[in-house]
């Protein structure tokens, strides 16, 4: 039941993008995220995706893998384009197409909401492409790294990265433990498919009690081994792993910083001269 | 400063040592250990013991569950501190808390289970995790881990992730993680207990060959009598006490008593003992081939 949910998305092959720092793809994540906000137009999002579609080649992950992270908040994306679309209240210029009680739809709600359901998807996949490329344990490593600087105000960086891999490195022994634990009650006669969500919520309690009890034990236990192996803090260790740049990361620096350019490009030159509403206009001869 | 430190403890422990050399690896004089139960008061894990390991030597430690046995491994490491008496490992006193740390680089333990001793998700960086504590050089690490797994025979698991192995795999990672800190004293507190028969099978192998080959000092903590067989020097542990010691054979030629402590013989040990009460002239033995030869030859014999 449980056994099926694999922690992460790691899409393990080589590939350009799979051998970067993961320091670097933390930090052109996030410079692909402002790449997203601060595009005001639609020229700039398609930008964007082609900087998406080129990395997702460059990194040899099938589409469909990539595409499959939307499924987890297409929802969220369809409700909030619904909202988007019938709440908008428009501009001056706004062509109303059809209007009931406090329901409008105009042409600006209409390209809002693309807008809209396209910075969110492109945010998702993006971001779901860092997770398909970068291990977990990498990823926490490239964290610990990039807060570095915090330990100059007595941040516990070293911890919370430990706290954290330790976390991962416990979820699948907890997510075992979990099935053990729901078979040994189903042998009891617990039923946990049956009633409704309160009932089924109440079920789960036999289940939750013994688990988080075996978790402090756990805790424990791992607590000695820790101590039996001579863990004293981050004071006086070394590190075995070492995260190094390469020119790899010099040219995903370099494509990124060209893609910010040209957003912002795009947006003081191209905003006014290619209004997508007058663009639309003009399509349709309104 | 480095050097000065040193000296003055080798100045200290060179006194006791002179008196008996070489140091012994382990040593409990009177040693008492007590906690405090909700229902039973105040209970003695260990009582009174006095006990002395030799480096290089290969001792089981044999007893109930509840005789005080995980508490002696614990004792041994400073992860507890006697009570009472006194418990010096190479001649490092374990009531130091400062010392605690050199008494775990040269004296690593090995628990019961294995997925509740491995901190990282990739087993080169689980085995990294002692070297990189003591403050190894990168370099060196590498070159450790390289060392540590091939000695437990995992080379081609470096890359793997622990939770995905077997049982005798992941004590095997585990025991690998102790030797990367290169310790002289390797202690098993009931490490096999959780694992099927072919996982025993491999941690003993790894542990008899370190302590064959390496001269690694071997504390073995079990309950099961046919791993004691492979020690050289048996102890049983009774309600926190040391009751026997002495060879695996001379402990088990004296099953009556080992039966006042709850234990049991090893299987073919007990049968050999069954077909001498029926009248069967066959000599001790202890395992399955020294049985066969002893039945064969009291066959031949009548």
């Amino acid at each position: 039941m449980l056994n099926d949910v694999t922690f992460g998305q790691y899409y393990p092959t080589k590939s350009f993008v799979h051998n970067m720092d993961p320091r670097a793809k933390l930090l052109f994540v996030i410079a692909y995220i402002v790449a997203i906000f601060i595009a005001n137009n639609f020229f700039g999002l398609i930008l964007v995706t082609l900087a998406l579609i080129f990395f997702i080649l460059l990194a040899r992950v099938p589409f469909g893998r990539v595409l499959r992270s939307i499924k987890m908040i297409l929802f969220l994306i369809v409700f909030t384009a619904i909202l988007n679309l019938l709440f908008y209240a428009g501009g001056e210029n706004d062509i109303v197409l059809a209007q009931w009680w406090i329901i409008t739809i105009s042409w600006q709600s209409i390209i809002n909401t693309i807008f809209l359901a396209m910075r969110l998807l492109l945010l998702v996949l993006g971001t779901a492409l860092l997770t398909l490329t970068t291990t977990p344990v990498a990823l926490t490593d490239g964290i610990e790294s990039l807060l570095k600087p915090l330990k100059y105000i007595k941040f516990p960086v070293h911890e919370l990265a430990l706290i954290m891999s330790i976390a991962l490195r416990f979820i699948p022994s907890l997510m075992e433990e979990t099935n053990r634990i729901i078979s040994a009650q189903k042998a009891r006669g617990a039923n946990f498919e049956k009633g409704g969500l309160i009932k089924r919520a109440k079920a789960m309690i036999p289940v939750l009690i013994p688990l988080l009890v075996s978790a402090f034990r756990r805790a424990e236990d791992l607590g000695d081994a820790m101590d039996a192996r001579c863990y004293s803090g981050a004071k006086g260790r070394t590190k075995y792993k070492k995260l190094t740049f390469t020119w790899r990361d010099l040219l995903g620096l370099l494509f990124f910083a060209a893609l910010i350019t040209g957003i912002v490009l795009l947006n003081t030159y191209l905003l006014g001269r290619f209004d997508i509403i007058w663009q639309v206009q003009q399509w349709f001869g309104i | 400063m480095e050097e000065f430190t040193t000296v003055s403890e080798a100045a200290e422990e060179g006194v006791p040592a002179q008196a008996e050399a070489p140091v012994p690896a382990v040593r409990f004089e009177n040693v008492k250990y007590t906690y405090d139960d909700d229902e039973e008061g105040t209970v003695f894990a260990v009582n009174g013991v006095t006990l002395t390991i030799r480096a290089g030597e290969f001792v089981a430690v044999l007893g109930r569950n509840g005789s005080g046995k995980s508490t002696l491994a614990k004792l041994i490491n400073a992860l507890l501190r006697p009570t009472e008496g006194k418990v010096t490992v190479f001649g490092l006193d374990t009531a130091d808390a400062k010392k605690a740390f050199e008494i775990r680089k040269s004296a690593g333990m090995v628990f019961q289970n294995p997925d509740n001793q491995t901190v990282a998700s990739v087993v080169e960086d689980d085995v990294a995790f002692g070297p990189e504590n003591i403050g190894v050089p990168r370099e060196e690490i590498g070159e450790r881990i390289t060392a540590a797994l091939e000695a437990v025979g995992m080379t081609e698991f470096r890359h793997a992730t622990p939770s995905r192995l077997s049982g005798g795999q992941k004590q095997r990672i585990a025991i690998a993680g102790v030797l990367a800190i290169q310790p002289k004293i390797m202690i098993l507190d009931e490490s096999t207990a959780m694992l099927d028969p072919k996982g025993r099978r491999e941690v003993m192998d790894v542990v008899k060959k370190l302590n064959k080959e390496q001269g690694m000092t071997v504390i073995l903590i079990t309950h099961f009598m046919e791993e004691a067989l492979e020690a050289e020097r048996a102890v049983v542990m009774h309600r926190g006490e040391v009751v026997m010691d002495g060879t695996p054979e001379e402990i088990f030629a004296r099953a009556d008593e080992l039966e006042t402590y709850n234990l049991t013989l090893p299987r073919a040990a007990y049968i050999c003992r069954r077909l001498q009460e029926a009248g069967m002239p066959v000599g001790n033995a202890f395992n399955a081939e020294e049985l066969a030869e002893a039945i064969c030859a009291s066959l031949q014999k009548g």
